[in-house]
């Protein structure tokens, strides 16, 4: 089972309301490469992964979920001043329509979260590259929005995040060696 | 007022040492998944555990529970739902 603690996993400030920031931001919530598609992946493989993995994969998958507790404070801290006229100059009109200030899993373009996003082959090598290759695309999408964001407070929560990816890839990258390594031990007697 | 700020800023002062301390048994226990044999981490492990542990107790005495589900002592009345939360901070 899982236990919330309540606290962030790293402190989340914003430098004023920017509903423009949290427009791109909602990518990293409800996108394709963000921490709901991260978490739901990894908790998901986990139950047909070969079992030296399986420790890995349920505790990347639980960080996942403090990230994405980070980035729906992000969100929240950058549009609860805004008026709804803010909102709408930032792009959120749309968004406002629907959910008022509510947080909802779409990404930056307002495409809700699928579950096509993700996969769980049941081939470990198969599932651990698509898990590789999406904590590298989470990094640039980390990136990108930094480029864009001039707020130094958020920026810091942001680059915190990036390196999480760099680690995360890091740790997926050992367990395909893990595997590889007992997959060819297996194959002497 | 002066008194409601001191407050706060013992607050964050104390959750950001937790913050440390727990980011890195996070860190260490991604690092002893995939190197399960290096000794050397599972001390440093244990060690940050116990200090978590008691870093936690310290700010639930002042600032009311941080652990769900019986982690952590209520205090009279409930006060596990009492904001705020941590994106409210």
């Amino acid at each position: 089972m899982w236990f919330y603690e309540k606290k962030l996993q790293y402190p989340v400030k914003v430098t004023e309301c920017n509903p423009r920031l949290a427009k791109y931001l909602i990518e990293q919530y409800g996108g394709a490469d963000g921490e709901l598609s991260a978490a739901l992946r990894y908790l998901n493989q986990r139950y047909s992964i070969p079992d030296k993995v399986i420790g890995l994969l349920t505790d990347i998958g639980t960080e996942e979920f403090a990230h994405l507790e980070m980035i729906a404070a992000m969100i929240y801290k950058l549009t609860k001043d805004a008026t709804p006229e803010q909102m709408k100059e930032a792009g959120l009109g749309a968004h406002y329509a629907n959910h008022d200030k509510a947080l909802f899993y779409h990404n930056a373009a307002g495409s809700p979260w699928t579950a096509t996003y993700i996969q769980a082959k049941g081939d470990p090598i198969a599932d651990l590259y698509e898990d590789i290759a999406a904590e590298e695309k989470a990094r640039a999408t980390y990136q990108w929005i930094i480029n864009m964001s001039d707020d130094p407070c958020l920026n810091d929560s942001l680059k915190f995040l990036r390196e999480r990816e760099v680690v995360h890839s890091q740790r997926f990258r050992e367990a395909v060696e893990i595997l590889k390594f007992e997959k060819d031990r297996k194959q002497f007697f | 007022m002066k008194q409601t700020a001191d407050t706060a800023q013992e607050r964050n002062a104390l959750m950001e040492k937790i913050q440390m301390v727990d980011f890195a048994l996070v860190e260490l226990t991604l690092y002893l998944d995939t190197h399960p044999q290096d000794s050397q981490a599972i001390q440093q492990f244990n060690q940050l555990a116990m200090e978590s542990r008691d870093l936690k107790g310290a700010y639930e005495k002042r600032f009311g529970p941080l652990r769900q589900f019986g982690g952590s002592f209520s205090g009279y009345p409930w006060n596990w739902d009492n904001a705020p939360w941590p994106w409210q901070l």
